[in-house]
């Protein structure tokens, strides 16, 4: 097994060399980089604008451009951070509470520099993690029918919408309205059109690439138009030399980034929790072993140095149920897997044995997009610096025509346009409401899957719901959801005893 | 008043989805429900209807305890309420490219929207607008419609 997926990855940098395909990651990951640094864009709904504009592409090519878009922010999400104190990306807010500190004793190419060294460090586990450990994933998943199926995705959408920030209530509430909204459309088994009242445009569905701007695009500059602090440029200024940790500072970072790796990869095998999850844990953990706790949250290197590691080991291996599974953790993966799907690839364990290129040229191109991501932010740290700096008021602009664009490019229909600005005034009232848009995606993609399969395997089972928990993985992957759920009301009534807030216990 | 719907806002929160849920739900059984066996089209959705009012209970129902607000580092500092320059704005934008990109083409649409959005921003000026406007619009008559082939000719023949 070993030597067979050194011999397929082989095969998968022949396919991720090839000129074009480079050409495609090295744009993928350039994109990524230049959303991660500006403040105010989303990964998401950068993936969106662009996912329309693939269409034409190879498949391969496609996916290795949009996954290199997701793995790329991530190194750009930790400059702003560190250097603006902004937490727009969710999974570097926690690089905030130290890095920034660090920057304002001068400190901020240093913290860069560390951050760095964790992002290679993590992100080459969590791809080696990924070559051994998905086609075994796959290998166990050959054997799923459609009750294991339906019981694992019940397993993801629970997880996913019951893990992530915020209530869970509302997150399960978000996954199933999402999974309504995935409904809208003609009905595959009886051709009958459901909830699309009359409107014609509807019937293929609600286009994906509409639900993630209108949520993620328009829905955010509803909310943030004339309503973003400035930025405050004072530390912009930085050169590549100072970004040289010195021995001592980079012996104090080493192990917090071998512990944060570890915990980035664990949480990436837990379907649901995603590098933010991963990213707090590990800042906990590294609070906890250090011998002098209080120098967190003014400037401790293993605090920015845990958590970038764990972000990006935990984004790497958060590719490995999509891509073993077909079951996404998060909606960025929801979207990827909506990419795949747009390119007639069919998410499952079989993904692996159909299509190796896509697979193992995923593989081979996380190698090759992050040695590129490394020469892009080490010697150039000073031009993605300078990008900080551009004014919120040119930014949206622009984006809100290419999310116009880019959801008409989709499938040349303006009606899809206008669905974005109604899911973005929607969806501005959830945010207002504090609902989380992300386990909605999740939610939609997995939504119309999810009833294919519950509806297969009751019509086997002659429509007994015991054969859920008869078939023993069936059963497994739902007493797991018991036990989400159990934990979900554990930790509520522990919280009513004493009322410490959620998000400080992950401090103390 | 924010203060107050700060305290009401799970009340608010519940109530939508019990309102999504109800309706959802009532559409939902005017489709054929089938049998466990053989489901019908209204089935699922149906089921997804009561788990949502369900869940909407649920958050009435733990609404007004001293839950305290579990985004700590993560909030934003945004400030509650609708800013009616900028919302004019984005919808004015949305809009003129719709409907330019129906009858005039996609320069002119992506001019109309690039700039509506533009001068929605305080900070904007006319001009700064129309600058930024006309370079998006150069950006997308070269890169999308020359180099990506996106399906909106520049200019619709009269």
């Amino acid at each position: 097994m070993f030597w067979t997926s050194l011999v397929d990855l082989a095969h998968g940098f022949e396919v991720a060399l090839q000129p074009h395909n480079l050409l495609y990651c090295f744009i993928g990951v350039l994109i990524g980089n230049l959303v991660g640094v500006l403040p105010g864009m989303g990964v998401l709904s950068a993936v969106s604008i662009l996912l329309p504009l693939t269409f034409g592409m190879q498949p391969v090519a496609a996916i290795l451009m949009i996954s290199g878009i997701f793995y790329g922010a991530q190194y750009g999400g930790a400059i702003c951070s560190i250097l603006l104190n902004l937490p727009s990306h969710p999974p570097h807010a926690v690089t905030c509470l130290d890095g920034y500190p660090l920057t304002q004793q001068g400190k901020g190419g240093v913290a860069l520099g560390i951050t760095m060294m964790g992002a290679v460090f993590g992100a080459a586990f969590g791809i080696l993690q990924m070559m051994f450990l998905a086609p075994y994933i796959a290998k166990i998943a050959f054997s799923f029918q459609a009750a294991e199926i339906c019981s694992l995705m019940l397993l993801g959408l629970l997880a996913g919408s019951t893990l992530a920030k915020g209530s869970p209530l509302k997150g399960v509430a978000m996954t199933a309205f999402g999974m309504l909204l995935g409904l809208v459309g003609t009905d595959t088994a009886t051709s009958i059109e459901r909830y699309t009242f009359g409107h014609y445009e509807l019937a293929d569905g609600i286009e994906l690439v509409a639900l993630a701007l209108g949520l993620f695009g328009i829905a955010e500059f509803l909310r943030s138009v004339n309503n973003v602090a400035p930025v405050n440029t004072a530390y912009t200024k930085l050169k590549f030399k100072d970004m040289r940790p010195s021995k001592a500072e980079a012996k104090e970072a080493a192990m917090p980034i071998l512990r944060g790796t570890l915990v980035g990869s664990l949480c990436s095998l837990i379907p649901g929790t995603g590098p933010v999850i991963a990213s707090f844990i590990a800042y906990a953990t590294e609070k906890k072993v250090s011998k002098n706790p209080e120098k967190f949250g003014t400037g401790a290197i293993a605090g920015v140095a845990a958590p970038e590691a764990s972000t990006h080991s935990s984004i790497q291996g958060d590719f490995i149920p999509t891509m073993s599974l077909g079951i996404p953790g998060d909606a960025a993966m929801a979207l990827l897997l909506g990419a795949l799907i747009i390119h007639n690839i069919t998410p499952g364990p079989r993904l692996i044995v159909e299509h190796p290129d896509v697979f193992w040229g995923l593989v081979a191109s996380f190698w090759i997009g992050n040695l590129i991501l490394v020469f892009l932010n080490v010697p150039m740290i000073g031009v993605w610096v300078r990008l900080l700096t551009v004014p919120y008021r040119y930014l949206y602009p622009s984006a809100l025509f290419f999310i116009c664009i880019g959801v008409f490019a989709t499938r040349n229909s303006l009606f899809d346009v206008g669905v974005t600005l109604v899911i973005g005034v929607f969806g501005y009232l959830l945010l207002l409401l504090r609902f989380e848009p992300a386990p909605m995606l999740l939610g939609f993609v997995l939504g119309p899957r999810f009833e294919e399969n519950f509806r297969r395997a009751l019509n086997i089972a002659h429509g007994d719901l015991g054969t859920f928990v008869e078939r023993p993985i069936s059963a497994f992957f739902l007493a797991i959801c018991a036990a989400l759920i159990g934990l979900q009301i554990y930790a509520r009534i522990k919280k009513a005893r004493a009322p410490v807030k959620l998000a400080s216990t992950a401090f103390d | 008043m924010m203060k107050r719907f700060e305290r009401q806002r799970d009340y608010y929160a519940g109530a939508l989805m019990i309102l999504i849920g109800v309706f959802a739900g009532y559409v939902a059984t005017t489709y054929d429900l089938g049998s466990l066996r053989e489901m019908g089209p209204g089935f699922f959705p149906l089921i997804l209807s009561v788990l949502i009012a369900g869940l909407g209970v649920g958050i009435v129902a733990s609404a007004g305890g001293k839950e305290g607000d579990a985004y700590g580092p993560m909030a934003h500092g945004h400030r509650v309420g609708v800013d009616l320059r900028g919302w004019a704005a984005i919808f004015a934008g949305v809009v003129a490219f719709i409907v330019l990109g129906a009858y005039a083409g996609m320069a002119p649409a992506t001019f109309a929207c690039v700039f509506l959005a533009a001068i929605g921003d305080r900070q904007n000026t006319w001009k700064s607008a129309a600058v930024l406007a006309l370079g998006i619009t150069a950006f997308a008559i070269v890169v999308l419609s020359f180099g990506l082939r996106v399906q909106m000719p520049i200019i619709r023949g009269f």
